[in-house]
């Protein structure tokens, strides 16, 4: 997908004056907050699971080598064929390669951010097959004019009832319709006729398992299942560090995935998919694909972002994020919106490309304290930050001045001169009033709020008089 | 028992801001019994630095909070945010020099939020506010995010404010969502900062409160700043300790 994470701070402001955007945020937020907080109740310890939880990722990414070793010995077992694939190009060719190999015209796909990270429908048009997204957001997107996701799990949230009225009517030439299951019908009865013409389905995987060799599926709207079944040719596409050791870690984890991304105690279709059709079975694949992805995972393993591996891809901690809440998905410019966005965008994508990101967050650590996996999210915020001081790649007025600042702090005389001079300078910025309506020193604070006057004498000043004149009485 | 000796961690907002802040923890320490040191010294938790990326800068402001406060049996501060900066960060950023990580250890275990402070470790019976009388009727708490999911300041600050006559709690929607401020990037995306402030401030004006108390001046100077930009002229925005010190 291409790289938009340069134009964070000028995507926002377009975002905020977007009402129809600002409404479906304000509605999406309600759901998924609410819903979530709900569903982990049914846990007798919820914290204790968030713990069993990520020891299971960190026993993985640990020894990520080994456990894909694991994995891949065991889906050969089944029947299955592993490729590896270093970057997004390489899935790309992967997977033209195959569809080639079996005469492929059209593929159903469900949702794979993998899929996005390579630009893989984009891909696979330029070579004569054509992608067909099922999943319904994905679907309305696709048919937008191949409109990029703004949230993992719930990539239309950004569009209201009207505009998937209006996208339907304008490319189905039906009538327009706002009823919320007509409109679901009307995208299955397209989608219908994909399903059984198809010849290749791809999906994402949520999971590995290494002692089965099987991918779990976690989907609401059953078309997973019609992508992983009904074509001959299967391919998953996912993250090397999608890895776990057994199906009784499955559950674990299973306990933790659905309620924290939409809140269910289960998702409404769950599978695990086991190797190759056999010939006494009906259904699945007669060849079944497993392209591994690296794209920069590798190189996250063992250094200062280690943690982030952990991830499950659930989207609570955009869900809860301030920010995200605030100007949706779109405005980070990758795959990956909110806190693990601003993290996974820097690392896979270029820290180059995202100065932004890292800063974009009040590090609340509300994503922290949500997270199932126990990632600390604003950690690792504030550990790119620090790279990208390191690199030289935050403005020079802002290095000049906070180093200056942290020079003018270790000495206290010149600091008390500094605030002295500082609070009589915003005392008479305010004129007399209680608040300054345009702060020089920062404009961005004064463009939608007051900054309250100060008092207009420093604390050590008052409490130095204050002590003077004690000592005096006494 | 012997008198506890506690340096009062100032923090550098309250000293440019609003010294009220300051002299109103001073006075519920030393009412409960402390004896209060204000060291000289003091400027800047470093913080600021540590957030935005200046790790040296940030080193050494550790350093030199670490020998100023060292000496006391505790540090206080009228914030969750900057002394969980002493707390928690401390030790995580001067972990690779084990002679001052030990040094910061051993400063964190005493460090303490003001409220935090006066009920489990002082456990105050009454506060000073109570007899004054000088803020009265409904007030909401907004709970401030390093304080609340790093501290655990949840309980302390309402069970403080019970003690004063004449106030009574009326709880927000969100009290526990993110104002906005977020330090640097309150002034690096004003807007968004801004736009999460108002949402905070639709959650204060819907509670009814006539003010809104909370134990960060970073959070307070930001809900305050939207309320009064909302055109709103008459919700009081106070720091914990003003409620509970009443008049300094």
């Amino acid at each position: 997908m291409e790289i938009k994470s340069m134009h964070f701070k000028a995507n926002v402001s377009a975002k905020l004056a977007d009402a129809v955007l600002q409404g479906n945020l304000k509605n999406a937020k309600g759901k998924f907050v609410t819903k979530r907080a709900e569903a982990i109740k049914d846990l007798d310890d919820f914290e204790a699971t968030r713990d069993a939880a990520a020891a299971i990722r960190n026993k993985v990414i640990d020894n990520l080598d080994l456990w894909l070793e694991r994995f891949e010995q065991k889906a050969k077992d089944t029947g299955a064929t592993v490729l590896w694939a270093k970057d997004g190009a390489e899935v790309c060719r992967l997977v033209i390669d195959i569809a080639k190999k079996h005469g492929v015209k059209k593929v159903t796909k469900s949702k794979s951010m993998l899929s996005e990270e390579a630009g893989l429908n984009h891909a696979l048009e330029a070579a004569g097959i054509q992608p067909v997204e099922t999943d319904l957001g994905e679907y309305i997107l696709q048919v937008d004019n191949n409109e990029p996701p703004s949230h993992i799990i719930a990539p239309a949230v950004h569009k209201s009832l009207d505009d998937v009225a209006d996208l339907f009517h304008k490319i189905h030439g039906t009538p327009r319709k706002t009823d919320i299951p007509a409109l679901t019908r009307e995208a299955r009865e397209v989608l219908r006729g994909h399903f059984l013409s198809a010849e290749m389905g791809l999906s994402g995987g949520n999971f590995l398992v290494a002692e089965t060799g099987s991918v779990a599926l976690v989907t609401n709207e059953g078309n997973g299942r019609m992508v992983t079944t009904l074509p001959k040719v299967h391919v998953v596409i996912t993250g090397i560090e999608k890895v776990i050791p057994t199906l009784e870690d499955l559950s674990t984890l299973m306990r933790l995935l659905p309620r924290s991304a939409t809140g269910q105690s289960i998702s409404n279709y769950f599978s695990i998919l086991t190797g190759v059709k056999k010939p006494e079975e009906h259904d699945g694949p007669e060849h079944l694909y497993f392209v591994l992805v690296d794209a920069g995972r590798a190189d996250v393993v063992g250094g200062d972002f280690h943690a982030m591996l952990r991830c499950i891809r659930c989207g609570a901690c955009m869900n809860h994020c301030p920010v995200y809440q605030t100007i949706g998905g779109h405005a980070y410019g990758w795959v990956y919106p909110g806190p693990m966005g601003s993290v996974l965008t820097p690392l896979y994508a270029g820290i180059e490309n995202s100065i932004d990101l890292p800063h974009a967050a009040t590090l609340c650590n509300q994503c922290g304290i949500v997270c199932p996996v126990k990632i600390p999210l604003p950690d690792l915020l504030r550990k790119l930050r620090e790279k990208q001081t390191e690199r030289g790649l935050r403005p020079l007025t802002e290095r000049i001045g906070l180093r200056l600042w942290a020079w003018v702090a270790l000495r206290p005389a010149l600091y008390a001169l500094g605030a002295r001079f500082g609070a009589r300078y915003l005392k008479w910025l305010a004129s007399g009033s209680d608040r300054i309506r345009i702060l020089p020193a920062a404009p961005e604070w004064t463009q939608g709020r007051d900054f309250p006057a100060p008092q207009g004498k420093t604390f050590r000043e008052l409490y130095a008089a204050r002590q003077k004149t004690a000592k005096e009485s006494t | 028992m012997a008198t506890k000796r506690v340096g009062l961690f100032v923090t550098c907002l309250v000293d440019l801001m609003r010294p009220r802040i300051g002299f109103a923890a001073l006075k519920l320490l030393e009412t409960a019994g402390c004896e209060v040191i204000v060291p000289e010294g003091q400027t800047c938790c470093g913080q600021p630095a540590w957030n935005s990326g200046d790790a040296p800068g940030a080193v050494a402001l550790a350093k030199k909070t670490i020998a100023e406060f060292e000496g006391f049996d505790y540090v206080v501060a009228p914030s969750g945010s900057c002394g969980d900066h002493v707390r928690t960060e401390y030790p995580t950023l001067l972990g690779e020099e084990p002679e001052w990580r030990d040094r910061a250890t051993a400063l964190a275990s005493r460090t303490y939020e003001l409220t935090d402070f006066l009920v489990n470790v002082l456990k105050v019976d009454s506060v000073p506010g109570d007899a004054d009388g000088l803020i009265q009727g409904s007030v909401t708490y907004h709970d401030s995010c390093t304080g609340l999911r790093s501290m655990g300041i949840k309980e302390q600050p309402r069970a403080l404010l019970a003690k004063v006559r004449g106030v009574q709690l009326k709880e927000m929607d969100g009290c526990e969502e993110c104002c906005g401020f977020g330090g640097t990037f309150s002034v690096k995306f004003g807007e968004v900062s801004a736009a999460i402030a108002e949402r905070k401030c639709n959650n204060v004006l819907a509670s009814g409160a006539k003010a809104v108390v909370g134990g960060d001046l970073g959070c307070l100077l930001n809900i305050e700043g939207k309320l009064r930009r909302m055109g709103n002229d008459t919700t009081q925005v106070l720091h914990v300790a003003e409620v509970l010190a009443g008049r300094v």
